[in-house]
């Protein structure tokens, strides 16, 4: 369990790795929006967003096999999605019909759609996270809500919260493999019966999982006030995030696609007449 | 029941590379009576080996077999609950899986788990036999929260947990640590009860020397998922350079025994303080008399 | 002078219970404490009344001057004290090493350039210089122990405290944590404070005081305190394994000078016994 990372960071050297993980952030966004924005069977546009996910995939030196594994996570709720769409989409011409399921060609091209849809937008984020550790991806979130101090946010906490949370993902993935194999060994049966039964047959494993988080709260706590922590008043960082030459390039990159999808939603009928 | 394994290997993860293989052709028996030690430097592959032992980490194809007694562990229809109730297994600082409102309920999780039919008359007298068997005061703790004890008593109420049904076969995972001298003590006290009365046999994992070699009838030694030595604690101490190349300490008796052989004085002992004292008082007084 | 100094201290978590009675102590500076006791015994609560985790309800805790009764001074204290906990996951608080050992520094507001030294500084001290880009989740117990040690002489203490920081550890762990801290106590004159139960961790130290129902029971030199067999077990503890096999041979007649503490020593007095007979 210990190797269970949260996004499956893969370290390396490469142009994407060394981009400031609030430029990563911010073109991810601008990336979602440029998928987003693809009109319905405009699939040049997918193709257009699909072509960047490639060359970003390959300035990132991460094997292309690992950026599509990440579509496996959901693979089930694309099918889903995708069979409510073929489904149950009443439009356009039938196809097949069987009692109350109709197919039509609507329906056929609307799942494509949407499988195109969450598949682009899940290689791009995953792009992020296997590019940009939990402690940058925080990082940098915490630096793209500093204007949010304005409103008297507490961005300085909130950044805290999230880097103690993932620093202590792996501790306590270990410590509940632990409790749920010190309970089997008790006869403790999670695998038989129904959901009420495996769900109550949890509490023994979620009650000390929560006592021991309060005792290590309480500890981190001693440990942290220990170590002179006082609140974001007079904090320094020791890490600043500098943006280099190749933000500007990604940037420009970024910026490319949206007009491109814009174009191409635009002016489809160029290319296709 | 008699503890076999033969050829045993286990691979954490997807990878094959026989780096990465966490147990390599482990062969091991146990025989019914004993106190085994399970000795091995953190990461040696012996609390993977253990928790082989009851199915919690389970047998993969072609990776070897484990037989306990009549169960086999390689069979698809080997019946691992019944098997967990007869190989109890107390974890590393147990007092962390202790749940329920009272100690109680807590003890009595295991005998609901296995034995679903018993009647609460007969629930209470195995919650009762067991609280007082690890030396707790039924009546004062029964109704007690578990959560309310001290750290002493919270184990014992752990490890109540686990003999609750009187298992013949107990295993446990370095089960002194965080004691203080006095809670190792009656701890190291309370194991050789339990194997005089239900518990036949007894497999011991532990960090901890001098403890194996004052307790255990026999032992191995784990060094990157193998073993490199089996036998009594005599056996595997004598050998001081290899059980070296495993980042092993020797127990302090084996230490001066060593030592004093150095020096040209033979003191044979079984490496247990009361052996060794035994030992070289008799050689110092044959000296004199010499 | 002492550089921290309790006097007539008491302290409480609730009304019906005292965790620490009337306790005064003092160490000096460059000194080599240890406080021993068993589970329960109220020792670890002194590590927290040090840096003023928890304020006496009686008497005061002084270091250096500075009292942690006063809470605009609560920070100059913890500068000076640094104290490392019993579970080292429990103390880490960032998923790289040297931004966890930068914490310290952080909260005190110094300037990056030096926050960067001290990482340099601290790291090499408990020599864990090559995993400052690591995870601490993928380090060994003993490992991870250093870097919290690290993390605390990032604030430059004079005075480090050990709450029981070796009990979790396997030997191997629990040597090399030690190691440190002599090599810290000797070569850069940090005070040391180590609690513990473990008997032959007191070995080396200058000065024990033995803790028993939140009163201090005995004080004085290693030696001193384990020639009084019956009384430390009285209070829950036990000789080292050395101390114990000399009592034995002595009850059989082999007589073998005072004080051996240590397996070496022991072993030394054990073959010169031979050639004398």
């Amino acid at each position: 369990m210990k190797d269970v990372t949260f996004g499956q960071y893969f370290p390396a050297k490469s142009f994407v790795h060394n981009m400031d993980a609030r430029v990563k952030i911010l073109a991810v966004i601008a990336y979602i929006v440029a998928v987003f924005l693809v009109k319905a069977f405009h699939f040049l546009g997918f193709l257009a967003c699909f072509l960047f996910v490639i060359i970003a995939t390959i300035f990132s030196r991460v094997p292309f096999l690992k950026v599509l594994r990440s579509i496996k996570g959901i693979l089930f709720f694309i099918i889903l999605s995708a069979i409510l769409q073929i489904f149950f989409n009443a439009d356009g011409k039938i196809l097949l019909e069987w009692k109350f399921i109709k197919i039509t060609d609507k329906g056929l091209l609307n799942a494509g759609f949407i499988v195109a849809r969450i598949s682009l937008i899940v290689l791009g984020a995953s792009l992020l996270t296997l590019t940009t550790s939990p402690v940058e991806i925080a990082d940098g979130i915490e630096s793209l809500m500093y204007p949010l101090k304005w409103i008297k946010f507490p961005v300085h906490e909130f950044a805290l919260i999230m880097s103690i949370a993932l620093r202590f993902i792996p501790t306590l993935l270990d410590e509940t493999d632990r409790i749920i194999k010190a309970q089997k060994a008790r006869g403790a049966d999670f695998e038989s019966g129904n959901l009420f039964k495996r769900a109550k047959a949890l509490i023994p494993v979620l009650i000390p999982l929560l006592i021991s988080s309060f005792r290590r709260a309480d500890e981190l706590a001693d440990a942290m006030d220990a170590r002179c922590y006082s609140g974001s008043k007079n904090r320094t960082k020791y890490k600043k995030m500098r943006l280099t030459w190749r933000d500007a390039v990604a940037t420009v990159f970024i910026a490319g696609l949206i007009v491109g999808v814009v174009f191409l939603n635009k002016f489809y009928w160029l290319l296709v007449v | 029941m008699r503890i076999e394994t033969e050829k045993l290997s286990y691979a954490y993860g997807e990878s094959k590379a026989l780096m990465n293989l966490a147990l390599k052709d482990v062969t091991l028996t146990v025989e019914e009576g004993e106190f085994f030690g399970i000795i091995g430097q953190t990461g040696s592959g012996k609390t993977t080996f253990v928790q082989h032992l009851n199915g919690l980490i389970k047998l993969k194809k072609n990776s070897g077999s484990i037989k306990i007694g009549e169960f086999d562990l390689g069979e698809k229809k080997c019946d691992f609950k019944k098997l967990r109730a007869r190989l109890g297994m107390v974890f590393q600082y147990p007092e962390y899986q202790l749940f329920a409102e009272t100690v109680f309920e807590d003890v009595a999780f295991g005998v609901k788990n296995f034995m679903p039919e018993t009647s609460p008359e007969q629930v209470e007298v195995m919650v009762k036999d067991a609280l007082e068997t690890v030396g707790l005061n039924y009546l004062k703790v029964k109704d007690k929260s578990p959560f309310e004890l001290s750290g002493g008593q919270k184990r014992r109420v752990a490890i109540a947990g686990v003999i609750v049904t009187k298992p013949e076969v107990l295993v446990l995972d370095e089960p002194v640590a965080g004691l203080d001298p006095q809670g190792k003590r009656e701890f190291i006290a309370l194991l050789h009860k339990l194997h005089k009365s239900f518990v036949k046999t007894i497999i011991l994992v532990s960090h901890d020397m001098d403890l194996v070699a004052e307790n255990c009838t026999r032992a191995a030694v784990f060094s990157h998922g193998q073993i490199v030595a089996v036998g009594t604690p005599k056996e595997i101490f004598s050998n001081a350079e290899s059980l070296e190349q495993t980042g092993l300490d020797l127990p302090l008796t084996a230490y001066l025994t060593n030592m004093l052989k150095q020096a040209g004085i033979t003191a044979e002992n079984d490496y247990t303080v009361d052996g060794l004292i035994k030992a070289i008082v008799s050689e110092i007084n044959c000296g004199g008399e010499r | 002078m002492a550089i921290l100094s309790l006097e007539n201290v008491s302290f409480s978590y609730d009304k019906h219970s005292n965790a620490v009675k009337d306790v005064s102590l003092s160490v000096e500076k460059g000194e080599y404490v240890a406080i021993i006791g068993h589970n329960g015994s109220g020792k670890s609560t002194l590590a927290k009344l040090f840096n003023g985790l928890v304020l006496p309800d009686k008497g005061s805790v002084i270091v250096d001057g500075f009292s942690t009764l006063n809470k605009k001074e609560v920070f100059e204290i913890r500068k000076r004290v640094g104290v490392v906990f019993q579970n080292p996951d429990n103390q880490l608080v960032a998923s790289i090493v040297e931004d966890d050992v930068a914490f310290g520094p952080e909260n005190l507001g110094i300037k990056r350039e030096e926050i960067g030294q001290r990482i340099e500084f601290a790291l090499s001290a408990v020599g864990m210089e090559k995993f400052r880009h690591s995870s601490p989740t993928r380090l060994s117990g003993g490992q991870k122990q250093r870097i919290a040690i690290a993390g605390v002489l990032a604030l430059k203490p004079q005075i480090l405290v050990l709450d029981e920081s070796t009990a979790m550890l396997d030997p191997q762990g629990r040597k090399e944590v030690l190691e440190v801290i002599k090599k810290l106590n000797q070569d850069n004159g940090v005070t040391v404070i180590t609690i513990t139960h473990y008997m032959d961790e007191v070995v080396d130290a200058d000065k024990v005081y033995v803790i028993n129902d939140g009163k201090i029971a005995l004080c004085g030199t290693p030696q001193e305190i384990f020639n009084q067999k019956e009384v430390i077990k009285g209070f829950g503890l036990e000789l080292p394994l050395c101390a114990e096999i000399r009592d034995k041979l002595a009850r059989q007649g082999v007589i073998l000078p005072d004080g051996i503490l240590t397996k070496e020593r022991l072993a030394e007095e054990l073959c010169a016994l031979k050639r004398k007979s």
